[in-house]
């Protein structure tokens, strides 16, 4: 019976709602579409694995360090595995085609990533071949790639042209592992920067550890940066997750504006929402005076302003969430190769909604506060 | 006209609240719109004023910027005996080989670390930067451990202010002198001696040579030359041209992420715009029969309905461009995805930006308004008059 009532009153003016409840979905999906974005930064941080620490040199990233480290870190206490990764940088026929490549140490590299899960024969394939490189899921669709094909990638750190074979295509364990990147062999690179630039070679961009016990991560990060304390390559260790955030805060500027922009978007649906709101009620300042004189209280004006509120608001929010779905998939064939890892997350669809009651809230407090203070005769006097 | 303009004006004061919250929805969404923009224009011109037109930086070839760029001593060498370089004092060429490496710093109150660009100079580098000015202190003399920082870097980064020293590459650097660049990404650089630099970092290479045009319009045959040589794997740009480039990549995904917020935005506006003039419309209808009755045409009533929504878009767009404008006060620093390095850069307004702000609310406003007068418009006089 209420529910009737609060439809009935929301759709009495069939145009205005529609038009309220189009404008909240369109506010619900673009604080959604805004959020997952946001979500999609720190994909790489919520992927990184508890027990894995990355060294890198202490001037910067892009600093190299000597291969010969790896031994020595394989034997400080603690480190149950070791693979080192090499940003190659390469592009691929232009630059718009950017995705991430890198030179690792095949076998130690997959079993030190699990998330990437590769089927037996290419496995095998992959590392009988110097030449040969993997790619993801993701990549493969968005160039076509499949297995035995050639990749011609043209180098920008290491100039010079970089074809290699196609030999596995990997899938993500998780939903947040990057399925956008491109592994090769590092004897490929260091065979020929041995020939053109030896003073290049025998280098690593950064070295990945396994430690047994996540809790042991401080320990041997101390550890292992005061082997190379003073050396001529000092290292820098710290966690996989705390290595990524350095990404993330580096444009923490752009995050902040885009947040800022979340909220402008709800800012802006809140007045629209009020202004709906204000207006039906002033039209129906007599009913309400009615409903004053026989001896309704503030209690249930007020409970039937916000009740229509928040139907409106129900609507559009309900609407909006739905249409966050394809819209993501849209928006990820725009920037999939920038943001590898689109998902909805459940906090995204619960900001959502209450998103979505704030409006209701905020819209219908105005209009119930002059419903509550006007005086019966001057409403039932007034004209609309 | 003029009467018909007065209406609209006073339609707009007598529902003073409706009309506050479409204008002000309609003024957030601008405000939004501009804000993205100004961020993306603000980043082109640092760069943009970084570099001059009659500079030219060589780098090595496929590399996209200066930190990704060895170039050899002999190399070097061989670009400044370039015919076209302009001479310096006691006739020298007007060059200078520069190391460029990044370097992690620690921000200043907080354990955030950022990755700072840090040039190594020789002699006629400041002389190639007119737009360079010490502020603080002197220039660092070659030979020694010693810097001189940017403005930008000196209040943002640990350690990096005049007097105080920082340690990197397992050595202690003395800043002996603060700069200000303007605003030209040069404001969040660490300056240095070249040869001090290449030791300390290990490095056998320059990663680039700039060089002043004798002529300014010399470059095509400088480029020809350069790039031609067997040599060389180098290329030459402009150095306006090269900054340009960095901006790019940046400036473009902060254009397009602002425009497409700002189309899904509009329609949230475009919803209220049209929600406040229908009611305008319905509250009005006796008025509009009479205005009819009194002898006013439909076009008259299209007319008023339409300057009605266009004002109220023109209101909004103008606040929510006064409220962007404060935004200029503020200075904001990020990595840019190019260089990979930190750069701080202003929010800058520009009058394209002041256009298509208001621009866009007109459009709004015309979109808003378009089918309410429409139907103000096509009312019947006699049924409108009935209403009453």
């Amino acid at each position: 019976m209420l529910w009737k009532l609060l439809y009935r009153n929301a759709f009495r003016h069939k145009l205005r709602a529609l038009l309220t409840v189009c404008g909240v979905a369109v506010a619900v999906l673009a604080f959604g579409l805004l959020s997952t974005l946001v979500d999609a930064w720190y994909a790489g941080v919520s992927a990184a694995a508890a027990n894995r620490l990355v060294i890198r040199h202490a001037i910067s990233l892009t600093f190299s360090l000597p291969i010969a480290y790896m031994e020595k870190i394989r034997a400080v206490d603690g480190v149950k595995a070791i693979s080192h990764m090499t940003w190659f940088g390469g592009v691929y026929i232009d630059r718009k085609n950017f995705f991430a490549n890198f030179a690792v140490d095949p076998r130690s590299f997959l079993d030190l990533y699990p998330e990437f899960i590769l089927p037996e024969d290419q496995r095998s394939g992959f590392l009988k071949d110097r030449r040969g490189c993997i790619v993801g899921r993701g990549l493969a669709r968005r160039f076509g790639w499949k297995v035995g094909d050639t990749v011609p990638l043209q180098g920008t750190i290491y100039s010079g042209d970089w074809p290699m074979t196609l030999r596995g295509i990997y899938q993500g364990r998780d939903k947040s592992t990057d399925e956008n990147q491109l592994f090769f062999h590092w004897d490929y690179l260091n065979e020929r920067l041995k020939e053109s630039y030896p003073r290049r070679a025998n280098r690593a961009g950064i070295f990945v550890i396994e430690v047994a016990h996540a809790d042991d991560a401080p320990a041997v990060a101390g550890a292992v940066d005061a082997v190379f304390k003073n050396s001529l390559a000092e290292t820098r260790t710290e966690t996989e997750r705390a290595f990524q955030l350095g990404f993330v805060t580096m444009s923490e500027a752009i995050l902040m504006a885009i947040r800022l922009v979340s909220l402008i978007i709800i800012c802006i649906i809140m007045a629209v929402v009020a202004n709906t709101m204000i207006m039906s009620v002033r039209e129906r300042m007599h009913e309400f005076a009615v409903f004053k004189t026989l001896g309704y209280g503030a209690f249930h004006l007020a409970g039937l302003i916000l009740g229509e509120s928040l139907v409106i608001c129900a609507a559009g929010g309900a609407l909006g969430i739905a249409a966050t779905f394809p819209a993501l998939r849209i928006l990820a064939g725009y920037v999939g190769n920038i943001f590898p890892v689109l998902d909805i997350t459940s906090t995204t669809l619960w900001l959502d909604v209450l998103a979505a009651v704030v409006v209701a809230l905020v819209a219908a407090a105005f209009p119930i506060r002059k419903v509550i203070t006007v005086r019966i005769v001057d409403a039932l006097g007034r004209v609309a | 006209m003029k009467l018909l303009l007065a209406y609209s004006l006073r339609n707009l004061l007598a529902r003073r609240m409706t009309t506050v919250l479409t204008a002000g929805g309609m003024a957030l969404v601008v405000f939004a719109f501009a804000a993205i923009l100004m961020l993306a224009e603000g980043l082109r011109r640092t760069l943009v004023d970084s570099g001059s037109y009659d500079n030219v930086v060589v780098i090595r070839k496929s590399a996209n910027s200066e930190i990704q760029s060895p170039v050899s001593r002999l190399e070097a060498a061989i670009v400044e005996t370039q015919p076209e370089i302009a001479s310096g004092p006691g006739g020298r060429p007007l060059a200078a080989r520069e190391v460029v490496v990044l370097i992690n710093l620690r921000k200043r109150g907080s354990q955030s670390t950022s990755n700072v660009t840090i040039r190594g100079v020789s002699e006629f580098s400041l002389a190639l930067r007119p737009q360079i000015r010490m502020i603080a202190g002197r220039m660092p003399r070659p030979g020694l451990l010693e810097i001189m920082v940017g403005e930008g870097i000196a209040r943002r980064f640990q350690n990096a202010g005049h007097n105080e020293t920082l340690s990197f590459a397992n050595r202690e650097w003395a800043v002996v002198g603060v700069f200000d660049a303007g605003n030209t990404g040069f404001n969040s650089e660490i300056w240095g001696d070249a040869e001090q630099f290449m030791q300390a970092f290990r490095r056998q290479a320059y990663s680039s040579v700039i060089f002043r045009l004798r002529q300014p319009d010399a470059f095509a045959a400088v480029k020809t030359r350069i790039e031609g040589d067997p040599r060389l794997s180098l290329e030459a740009k402009r150095e306006i041209t090269y900054y340009q480039d960095q901006s790019e990549a940046t400036a473009t995904f902060l254009r397009i992420l602002g425009t497409a917020l700002t189309i899904i935005f509009s329609i949230g506006a475009v919803v209220g715009a049209m929600i406040t003039m229908y009611a305008a419309v319905a509250n009005r209808t006796a008025e509009i029969g009479t205005l009819r009755a009194v002898g006013f045409q439909r076009s008259a009533i299209l007319t008023a309905f339409l300057a009605e929504a266009l004002l109220m878009g023109l209101i909004g767009g103008a606040a929510g461009l006064a409220l962007a404008a404060f935004l200029q006060f503020f200075t904001v620093s990020t990595t840019n995805f190019q260089t990979f390095a930190e750069l701080a850069f202003q929010f800058r307004l520009s009058g394209e930006i002041v256009a298509e702000g208001l621009g866009f609310a007109v459009v709004m406003g015309l979109a808003g308004g378009l089918l309410p007068a429409f139907r103000a418009a096509r009312m019947n006089i006699v049924e409108a008059l009935r209403e009453a």
